[in-house]
This record gives structure tokens, C-alpha cells and sequence, in this order.
């Protein structure tokens, strides 16, 4: 009689248990659709500027001043002349036009010029400043010793201040040097900048020791034990660092306004800076243009930006 | 106190037994100094030995004709009304963007932490603006924050009268919303990378002692994000000095007082060639970004728990 109650008091609770399961899990379902349309709305809204970008490179420069027309006159006549209007986010052209690309690429060859001087800074920059970077963490993984964190710690702090700070030093030195107005002057700070040795150090110093000390046992130098074992093992790292020196030099402002007077060497970043208040349909085609080195690299890197900065996590070692 | 104890904690159990096994040999320490010379001779070149001179140059009067005034022309330029309105606008930009930065990006990483499909695209899209040059950013804020601009036009849908966004005390709205923008995205992927790091043995036995979701967070992923919080928030920092960038380029040299920052003054200082009162503020600025990063080295020695070893 009462192990006949207690098996249907189990079946009982056991097809609660079930119910409440369905439900959680539906509830979970519901859970995730509605995260996935607040994520996707946000994204979307993140991606925009970009398509925008795109879109209205592909416009007449007749189809931009229809759109934009008003906004951009009004600063140019002082007056604001077309208040009834109201401005058009387009993200189709009513004609797909190439004729800004037309203009950028055959027309007028001082975008292209102002392109090649951007190459000409950032490449020299992104690669010496790697080289320099990778040499200098490894040293400071190896054999640390106190004068060295002592070190370390100062280009911490070096990493941490914000251009405004070291624009002043580096405007001095390159006065001293006589290489204002050449490139070098935006080189040399750049290569030696302590962005790079940081991070690499973080990276680095995760890597365990028993893997450098074996082969040092095995009979590597040190030479051997940095290029052959430490910089494979850096490759993600080496990879995020680079996408990020690389983005931050190629869409630099100040130090080109700053320390190279000649308006003939800026890079294309300074020079979009200054047709944004001119022809904007250009400004678009331009920027797009400008766009498909960071874009590139960014599709062929991402997943190494992600997998780079997992071990840089921490910002003391 | 608590400081140190916790400090030898962490550095004995590397170096000790390590020096006991093979001492290192001067020649091996001549090696791995020459690894670090080409970064420390350019590191002392091009900011160190200079930083020393600004700092000469921040106690004299004029540099043609040198005489020693000491702390005189910090004096000034904390006196001065358009430095102390830069001071204080960038403080209160940083104050509210670089939270803000922090706190969005960790709820984004967990959003796209679960099991949502898409996920790769959707991170694509939060980083796209690192993509776009800085020229671009400017052109779009404009269309968007004009007086005719696309937020007016839309906000008027509700009966939201016009804004001049730029040129009002809303301007500070419009950098913050831009920082955002630029910074949310790589914030949100180095949360996401430490997400992906906590063991996962200990989040299935929190679940199994029937944890809930917002203890398993408060309990045990803050103590683990507490590293990249720390860094996140510093970088958040440095950023939120860069996107002067943009802020410049968007508002030119004398913007309307709400969104005057450090930029602008350092910039039009720089324009005059005044080095005394530039090498002093740049000293200024300096010394609070120490004092800031010190706080949060100390919070996280404080709060954080050391899982990394």
C-alpha cells in the first residue's frame, strides 16, 4: 500500500520534473532569440558608418550635394539657407557611379601620392618597431633582474602617456637631430615607441621556461633560442601587435601636422582631413580607398587579434 | 602591508629556484642586454632624455636667456582660466566615457558569450570601426550632429526640438556616444578572450551547487576578469586621450567651451611656441596620469584576485 503511494508520489514529481524542464528550456530559447536580436541590433548599428562610407562612394557627386547638400553648404555660406530640407542617409545610390573613383584614381594623382606617403610612413614603422619590440621583450623575459624591471616599468609608464605628453620631447629631439620636415621625424619615434615591448613582454613572459631552457641545454644560443623557439610561439602576438600599430599609425594626424611642415610629404589621413570640408562625394571615394589596407589586414588577421591578446590579459607580470 | 606580502607571494617561487640551478653568467647577461640596446637606446633618445629637458624647460623663465624660476610657471598654467576648462572638461570625458567603455564592452562580451548564432559576424561588426579612418568618423559625425544633421531630423519625429549638438553643453554627449563607438569593440574582444579562459570545471561545479547566474558572475568571473579589467580600463584610458584625434578634427581650434579639451590647448599653445607654459602642462598631465594608474594598480592588488600566477 505505501510503496505503491510512494512510486506514484515519484511519477508524479518526475512529470512536474519534466514539465519544468520543457519549460526552462523554452524559456531558455526565448532567452537566446531576444539576446540575439539586441546583439544583432547593436552590431548592425556598430557596422553603419562603415557601409555608409562604402555606399556613398558608389554616388554622383550630383546625388551627395542632394543628400548632404544643405549640411555642408551652410558652413560654407555661414547662413543656414535650406532649414526646410531634411538630410537623406541614403545606403543605395539611385545610379551606381564610379565617377569619384574615376576622379581619385585617374584625374587628379595627388591622392594616390598622398596614399604612397602614407605606405611610406606606417610599413617602415610597423615593421622596425616589431623587431626592436621582440628583441627588447625578450630580454626582458630572460634573466630578470631588478635594474631590468626597473626599466620595465618605465616604459609602462611610457605607454601609458597620451601623445599630447610626448609630443613636446619628441618635437625637441628631432630639432636637435635636424630631421624635422623629413620622415625620419615621424619614424624613429614610432619605432622605438614602448607600446610594442610591452605587450610582447606580457605574451612572452607566459611562455614557460622549461621550454627555453631545454633548448638551451640541447646546445641552442641565445640567438638561436629567440628566433627558432620564442618568435613561432609569438606569432599571434606578433600578428594583434602589428594590426594595431598599423591602425593607429595609418589613420595618425598630429605628428605629421606637427613635426612635417611640408604639406607635399602628409600622409593621405591628414590630406582626407582637410577635403572633408570640399568635395565630401570624393571624401568618400577616398576614404573607402584608405579603407582597404585596414580592411584587409583585418579580415586576414582578426582571428590573431583574438587569439594574440588571449595570454596578454594581465597587465602586471 | 597586504601589498607586499602578496607581491613575494608571486615573485619567489620564480626567481629563487631558478638562480640556484644555473646562476647566470655575466656573458649571458651581456647577451640579453644586448637584445634590449636598439629598444633602450631609442627609448632614451626620443622620450626620456627629452622628457628630462621639458622638465628644465618647465622651471625657466625663457630659453634664449635661462634663469631658474622653479615651480612659477606651473603656477601659471594652473592659473590659467583655458587651461583649467581643458583640465577640467577632459577630466570629466574621461570620468564618464572610460567606465561607461569598461562596463558596456564586459556586457557585450557576455552577451556574445552565449550560445547565440552569428557570433563571428556580430564581433566582426563591433570592431569595424577600428577600420575606418579617422577623416571618415569625422565626416559621418557630422552628417549625424549637425544643426540639420540626421539626429535632429529624427529626434524631431518625437517633438525634440533642434540641438546644435557641436556647439552646445550637449556637445560632450556627442564625443562620449563617439568614443564608444571607436572603443567598444576591442574592449569587448579582450573580454571576451578572458571569458573564454576561466576553467570551466569550476563554473560546472558552481552550476552543480546550484549557483545562480549572478553569483557564478559576482563569485567567480569578476575574480577572474580582474586582471583584464585592469588592463581594459587603462587601455579605455589611453584611448579616451586619443580620440582627441576626431575631437579635434571635428570642432577645429576653438571649439565652443563644453568640448574645449587638453588637445585644443596644447595644440594652440604649441601654435604659439610658448615651451615653458607647454612643458609644464604636459608635466602636469604627466603626473595626474601616474596618479590615476597608481589607484588602479593599487585597487586591483586590492580587489582582484591573482589567478594568474
Amino acid at each position: 500500500m505505501s510503496k505503491k503511494n510512494h512510486t506514484a508520489n515519484e511519477e508524479k514529481i518526475l512529470v512536474r520534473k519534466t514539465a519544468r524542464r520543457a519549460r526552462r528550456l523554452r524559456a531558455e530559447k526565448v532567452r537566446l532569440v531576444l539576446i540575439t536580436v539586441f546583439a544583432a541590433f547593436f552590431a548592425i548599428l556598430f557596422l553603419l558608418p562603415t557601409v555608409l562610407t562604402l555606399a556613398n562612394s558608389f554616388m554622383s557627386s550630383s546625388e551627395i550635394l542632394a543628400n548632404y547638400g544643405k549640411i555642408f553648404s551652410t558652413t560654407s555660406t555661414g547662413g543656414k539657407v535650406y532649414i526646410a530640407e531634411k538630410v537623406n542617409l541614403k545606403f543605395i545610390p539611385d545610379m551606381v557611379s564610379f565617377s569619384q573613383y574615376v576622379t581619385v584614381l585617374f584625374k587628379s594623382p595627388e591622392y594616390l601620392l598622398k596614399f604612397w606617403n602614407s605606405v611610406i610612413l606606417v610599413v617602415p614603422i610597423v615593421g622596425f618597431q616589431l623587431l626592436v619590440a621582440s628583441l627588447a621583450a625578450y630580454s626582458f623575459t630572460r634573466y630578470r633582474g631588478r635594474f631590468k624591471e626597473v626599466i620595465f616599468f618605465l616604459y609602462t609608464i611610457l605607454m601609458l602617456m597620451p601623445y599630447q605628453v610626448t609630443l613636446v620631447p619628441n618635437y625637441l629631439v628631432s630639432g636637435w637631430l635636424h630631421i624635422l620636415n623629413t620622415n625620419w621625424a615621424i619614424w624613429l619615434p614610432g619605432i622605438f615607441s614602448p607600446f610594442g615591448v610591452f605587450l610582447l613582454t606580457k605574451f612572452m613572459r607566459r611562455i614557460p621556461v622549461s621550454v627555453m631552457e631545454a633548448a638551451k641545454i640541447d646546445g641552442a644560443g641565445e640567438w638561436q633560442i629567440f628566433s627558432r623557439i620564442c618568435m613561432p610561439l609569438c606569432k599571434g602576438a606578433l600578428y594583434s601587435i602589428a594590426i594595431l600599430v598599423f591602425i593607429d599609425y595609418w589613420n595618425m594626424v598630429e605628428q605629421p601636422l606637427i613635426l612635417l611642415s611640408d604639406a607635399e610629404m602628409h600622409p593621405l589621413s591628414v590630406f582626407l582631413s582637410k577635403i572633408n570640408k570640399g568635395e565630401i562625394g570624393l571624401a568618400f571615394a577616398v576614404a573607402t580607398i584608405y579603407m582597404i589596407p585596414s580592411l584587409l589586414i583585418f579580415l586576414y588577421g582578426e582571428d590573431y587579434l583574438v587569439e594574440g591578446i588571449t595570454y596578454a590579459g594581465g597587465i602586471k607580470g | 602591508m597586504k601589498l607586499s606580502i602578496k607581491k613575494k607571494k608571486q615573485s619567489e617561487p620564480q626567481k629563487t629556484p631558478r638562480r640556484q640551478k644555473n646562476p647566470v653568467s655575466w656573458k649571458e647577461r651581456l647577451i640579453s642586454a644586448s637584445f634590449l640596446a636598439p629598444s633602450l637606446i631609442g627609448v632614451m633618445a626620443f622620450f626620456i632624455l627629452p622628457f628630462l629637458v621639458v622638465i628644465y624647460y618647465s622651471m625657466i623663465d625663457n630659453p634664449i636667456n635661462p634663469s631658474f624660476v622653479f615651480l612659477q610657471n606651473f603656477v601659471n598654467v594652473l592659473n590659467n582660466t583655458a587651461f583649467q576648462k581643458a583640465a577640467s572638461n577632459t577630466l570629466q570625458f574621461s570620468l564618464v566615457a572610460v567606465p561607461l567603455a569598461v562596463l558596456l564592452s564586459l556586457g557585450l562580451a557576455l552577451l556574445l558569450n552565449s550560445k547565440i548564432p552569428f557570433r563571428s559576424q556580430f564581433r566582426t561588426f563591433f570592431l569595424s570601426p577600428m577600420m575606418v579612418p579617422v577623416a571618415s568618423v569625422v565626416l559621418i559625425w557630422q552628417v549625424l550632429f549637425h544643426y540639420n544633421g540626421v539626429v535632429n531630423d529624427f529626434l524631431g519625429n518625437f517633438g525634440v526640438q533642434a540641438i546644435d549638438w557641436l556647439k552646445s553643453e550637449h556637445g560632450k554627449i556627442v564625443l562620449v556616444l563617439l568614443f564608444l563607438w571607436k572603443n567598444l569593440g576591442y574592449n569587448m574582444i579582450l573580454f571576451m578572450a578572458a571569458l573564454g579562459n576561466i576553467p570551466q570545471d569550476i563554473l560546472e561545479v558552481a552550476r552543480l551547487d546550484t549557483s545562480s547566474a549572478a553569483q557564478i558572475f559576482v563569485r567567480i568571473k569578476i575574480r577572474y576578469l580582474s586582471p583584464t579589467l585592469l588592463f581594459v580600463t587603462i587601455f579605455s584610458l589611453i584611448n579616451s586621450f586619443k580620440v582627441f584625434r576626431e575631437i579635434y578634427l571635428l570642432t577645429n581650434d576653438y571649439p565652443y567651451d563644453s568640448v574645449y579639451m587638453l588637445q585644443h590647448f596644447m595644440n594652440n599653445t604649441f601654435d604659439n611656441l610658448d615651451y615653458q607654459k607647454l612643458s609644464a602642462a604636459a608635466i602636469i598631465m604627466a603626473v595626474v596620469i601616474v596618479v590615476l594608474i597608481g589607484i588602479l594598480f593599487v585597487a586591483e592588488d586590492r580587489f582582484g584576485k591573482d589567478v594568474e600566477g
